[in-house]
């Protein structure tokens, strides 16, 4: 088993989680309150990577962001480095490839909180930032939670993207997907399966108990 | 107020436009793909179609002889490219190979021995050689050999996975027996494949690379870049193998491509790519 990748993904997902909940958060708020005309052109930047093939994604960071084109070149002059074959290139990469799954259920839950109670709350003098903390939040927790989950999850399952711009560098970009597609290749079918067995376990773990844990808090919230 | 069902009800909305999108797509596949099938043309195919797996570092090479092949006989050919170890653990599982190339001989083998190949059919078809390779825009002095990998400028050297893929355990060995195999390892970015470690270097996101001669001459690379031949006393030789796929829908158009790899137009063809014939002198 290896636990170098394994722990790799899982600090690549939690990353990846914690990102999005910072970044997602205010472009969710925006996407669903903005009256703005233009606002369905975001909306589909957003959903962009539920359609694009993670190659797309890859061939971009890899050839458009190489050291052959200027903003590559920028990064380089910044960073020392170019993005592919690092932590924060994999980083990066898995934010956008996992942005509509964080974005589209914090929006949605967002949509469920009734107006009257937000515009009640500034009506009373609450801020927009407070409003958003003590009424908007509680109110759509269960978004919340199952976008960040499912940013981690599909964190967890990234593969192509990872593939092209990865490198497989032990203990940096070698992740836990990367980790089987190898002993599938070796022909280490042993391997390869403890370790899928495991991430299976893994995942319907993970996903039970936030399902499980979601209902429960809304119940909870609808009995009070 | 019910978040759970206004989920459900966006995950199923999105869920529909994917299936619709998707039947969609298949639909205007088979009407596309429909036409030519049903064609009368296909009698004229004395062999049908090959369906051919070959290793990463025929990438070019393999399309100028199936091109050629068809030519010959009328059959079609159906060329993949991709790693050995790959088509080993597909074909292995059932994938519908006529003819595979490996990148090593121990592959073709394998599938011998565990009776998915067809018995007596491995066949030597080339030696691969390994090279050391940098973008034209470089600075590095290659001619200095390996030594120049220890110039501090080299960020990162591409080199295939040695776990899985020949062209990487030669490029391991070839280090090791050098003496740079360590002041080199911590700076190794692993292709899935040969071409994927070649593409890693020509899009300039690593420094140098050890790749295959065969894809340093075709012509995506030939203008972009300068080798360094490793001397082939530094690895063991990289035998490649073929072999008939035991499951094969079509064993006489396999055992016809087989046969022309042996044809001295695709030998000449295959010593233009540099790789080294097995029975033509020292490879």
């Amino acid at each position: 088993m290896n636990w170098q990748a394994i722990a790799l993904s899982l600090k690549l997902a939690a990353s990846v989680a914690g990102i999005l909940l910072l970044v997602g958060m205010p472009i969710a708020y925006w996407v669903t309150f903005s009256r703005w005309r233009w606002k369905f052109l975001i909306e589909a930047v957003v959903a962009l990577p539920l359609v694009l093939p993670p190659t797309v994604l890859g061939y971009y960071v890899l050839v458009g962001l190489g050291p052959r084109t200027f903003p590559g070149r920028l990064w380089q002059s910044w960073f020392g480095h170019t993005l592919p074959f690092t932590f924060g290139g994999l980083l990066i990469a898995s934010v956008l490839y996992s942005l509509p799954f964080a974005v589209q259920p914090f929006s949605a839950g967002f949509e469920t909180v009734d107006r009257g109670l937000i515009e009640a709350s500034w009506t009373l003098g609450a801020s927009r930032l407070g409003t958003f903390f003590r009424v908007i939040l509680p109110l759509s927790a269960a978004g919340a939670i199952t976008g960040t989950v499912l940013s981690f999850a599909h964190t967890i399952g990234e593969f192509g993207v990872v593939l092209m711009v990865g490198g497989n560098i032990p203990g940096v970009t070698r992740t836990v997907s990367i980790d089987i597609y190898d002993q599938v290749q070796a022909a280490n079918y042993g391997a390869a399966n403890r370790t899928a067995v495991l991430l299976l376990l893994f995942s319907f773990l993970v996903l039970s108990v936030i399902y499980g844990a979601n209902r429960r808090a809304l119940s909870l919230w609808r009995k009070r | 107020m019910n978040s759970d069902g206004e989920n459900v009800r966006r995950i199923h909305t999105t869920l529909s436009f994917a299936l619709a999108g998707l039947t969609l797509a298949a639909l205007s596949l088979a009407a596309r793909t429909a036409v030519p099938a049903s064609a009368p043309q296909a009698a004229q195919k004395p062999c049908g179609t090959v369906t051919v797996a070959a290793a990463a570092d025929l990438t070019y090479a393999i399309n100028e002889i199936a091109a050629n092949f068809e030519k010959a006989t009328g059959c079609s050919v159906r060329a993949s490219t991709g790693s050995s170890g790959n088509f080993l653990s597909q074909i292995e599982n059932g994938a519908p190979f006529d003819v595979f190339f490996s990148a090593d001989i121990e592959y073709p083998r394998k599938l011998e021995a565990e009776g998915l190949a067809v018995p007596g059919s491995t066949y030597l078809y080339a030696v691969g050689k390994i090279v050391l390779w940098v973008r034209n825009d470089s600075r590095l002095d290659i001619h200095k050999g390996f030594a120049a990998l220890r110039d501090t400028s080299v960020q990162k050297v591409a080199i295939a996975n040695p776990q899985h893929a020949p062209y990487g355990r030669a490029a391991e060995e070839a280090l090791r027996r050098a003496g740079v195999y360590d002041a080199v390892k911590d700076r190794f970015v692993l292709g899935e494949n040969i071409s994927q470690a070649a593409q890693f270097v020509e899009s300039g996101n690593a420094d140098a690379g050890i790749l295959a001669l065969s894809l340093v001459l075709s012509p995506g690379l030939k203008e972009e870049g300068r080798y360094w031949k490793i001397p082939e006393d530094l690895y063991t030789p990289i035998q490649q193998g073929a072999v008939v796929v035991r499951a094969s829908q079509n064993p006489q158009g396999a055992r016809a491509f087989l046969e022309y790899m042996k044809t001295p137009a695709t030998a000449a063809l295959l010593e233009g790519y540099g790789f080294a014939l097995p029975g033509k002198g020292k490879p």
